[in-house]
């Protein structure tokens, strides 16, 4: 294999199984379900990784207990963990997360992403990056971008 | 300021449609909105388009007049009327500054300014009409020179941001140029020698009691002796000047911070407005319109500000520009990511 990656060897985790979401108490077809942590996890765990054909759950690089929701006032962060400390892919994974979030969640949800504390090199840098929706407007009007992005969103549609 | 005390609410005039994806900017036609003549305002969207709205006299309320369409490529990200009104310019993502001309009605593209590397994020115009400025993600600044026959010609290149340029913005009286960045600092920019020599005169930073993080967006008070700016760090800050010093022409004249309004927004504020008679408005991401007014108890520490009046969920989603209008009323407009336009009135309570 020739290496021009990053992590050319990354380590596997096993997936979760796939729980199925737990039957409403109440029989109310118009009950309102809150969105919880496990929808998220569904929304974004079958994410391909942009340089590896495995998916962001089995690479480690979001996990369950990442996420953090708040329903009732349409809140969501997921923090994010990049395979190696010089991760260049660090932003291209976040923009995955955000866009899949914009496209899964309702327009009333506020997203943040952050990476991991201490899981990468220039981690104020992604994170302000990730967090300016101007820059991340701007990154969505790239078509190479949005070809990657749709490229890695693609399994999590499934 | 004895107008502003007692209470106020903020009344729904208007919700405006048509852009079909996120509105990022607005700017009142300067010229309209006294002797008659009707208010009118552009907004301009991740749709691609400039949109002109005016008032219709009898019914009080605003009507598309035209779409401004197939000249950006991308998002256009704000927009400016010339003092005159007769001009307008528009800044977008696909590296150019449109200036547009109205002519009977119809808005005709006279001038395509293209040297920005890539994004262009935001441009003012000087009090005469003289000088155009426009900034980008490509960290710079440039001053344009408005000739006869619609012709733009760059005077200055200003390099000193070391990140991209979020906004720019004229004094209202003076030629001196702030803008303001996501390197956390604002930058004041003057003509020392008379001759097209523009250099930086002042960094507005952290060691300044400056933002710790983006700042968005500034506006000026009515006299011009203070500045408001917003920032990503959730916090307002007013600076202030020498007014005599700046109005003699002395553009280098220092800018200090008197006050930092925090714990009122809980997510980045895109946008403030500083209104004629000093009411400060802000819209942010937490979906959220407030008002403010400097608070007329003395103080040792200097001028403080409080609270005037909050408008949660304003919209349903980020609020990414406030303007108050020209003209008699306390007429603001907002622009949102939900794609609509708010005109709003700040009345009193009585």
């Amino acid at each position: 294999m020739v290496s021009g990656l990053i992590n050319a060897n990354p380590i596997l985790y096993e997936k979760k199984e796939r729980r199925a979401r737990s039957a409403p108490s109440v029989a109310d077809e118009y009950a309102v379900e809150p969105i919880d942590q496990q929808e998220i996890f569904d929304h974004i765990r079958d994410i391909k990784d942009p340089e590896h054909p495995y998916s962001l759950e089995e690479l480690k690089v979001i996990t369950e207990d990442a996420i953090e929701v708040d329903d009732q006032h349409s809140y969501v962060r997921v923090t994010f963990t990049p395979t190696v400390e010089h991760c260049s892919m660090a932003t291209i994974i976040g923009l995955c997360l955000r866009v899949k979030l914009m496209r899964s969640l309702p327009s009333r949800y506020k997203v943040d992403i952050k990476v991991a504390p201490g899981s990468h090199a220039t981690e104020a840098a992604v994170n302000k990056q990730l967090n300016d929706k101007e820059r991340v407007a701007a990154a969505l009007e790239n078509p190479n971008l949005v070809d990657m992005v749709d490229e890695c969103l693609a399994p999590s549609f499934n | 300021m004895a107008t502003l005390e007692g209470g106020f609410q903020l009344r729904e005039v208007q919700r405006l449609e048509g852009h079909t994806d996120r509105v990022w900017g607005l700017a009142w036609n300067p010229a309209t909105g006294n002797a008659g003549i009707p208010l009118v305002f552009a907004s301009c969207s991740g749709d691609t388009t400039v949109r002109i709205w005016e008032q219709n006299l009898s019914s009080g309320l605003w009507d598309c007049k035209a779409v401004l369409e197939e000249t950006h490529t991308r998002t256009v990200r704000s927009c400016a009327w010339s003092p005159s009104g007769k001009l307008l310019a528009s800044a977008s993502f696909d590296a150019t500054t449109a200036v547009w001309e109205n002519v009977g009605g119809d808005f005709e593209c006279v001038s395509t300014l293209e040297g920005h590397e890539n994004e262009v994020k935001s441009l003012s115009w000087n009090a005469s009409g003289s000088l155009l400025a426009t900034c980008g993600r490509d960290k710079s600044v440039w001053i344009w020179e408005v000739l006869p026959g619609n012709e733009f010609e760059c005077v200055s290149v200003l390099q000193g941001h070391t990140q991209d340029v979020k906004m720019v913005q004229w004094h209202p009286t003076r030629d001196v140029l702030f803008s303001c960045s996501y390197d956390n600092n604002i930058k004041v920019w003057a003509d020392e020698g008379d001759s097209d020599d523009w250099q930086c005169v002042q960094t507005l930073g952290e060691p300044n009691n400056g933002h710790t993080s983006t700042v968005w967006a500034l506006s000026f008070n009515a006299k011009g002796d203070k500045m408001v700016t917003s920032s990503d760090d959730l916090t307002l800050k007013i600076w202030e000047t020498d007014n005599i010093r700046m109005q003699s022409g002395d553009g280098t004249a220092p800018w200090s911070h008197v006050s930092t309004l925090s714990g009122y927004h809980d997510r980045t504020i895109f946008s403030v407005h500083w209104s004629r008679e000093g009411i400060i408005a802000s819209g942010a991401a937490d979906d959220a319109i407030r008002f403010f007014v400097e608070n007329n108890e003395s103080s040792v520490d200097g001028p403080s500000y409080k609270l005037l009046l909050k408008e949660e969920k304003a919209h349903d989603m980020d609020i990414n520009s406030v303007q108050w209008s020209p003209g008699e009323k306390r007429l603001l407009a907002s622009a949102s990511d939900d794609g609509t336009i708010k005109i709003w009135e700040l009345v009193s309570r009585s």
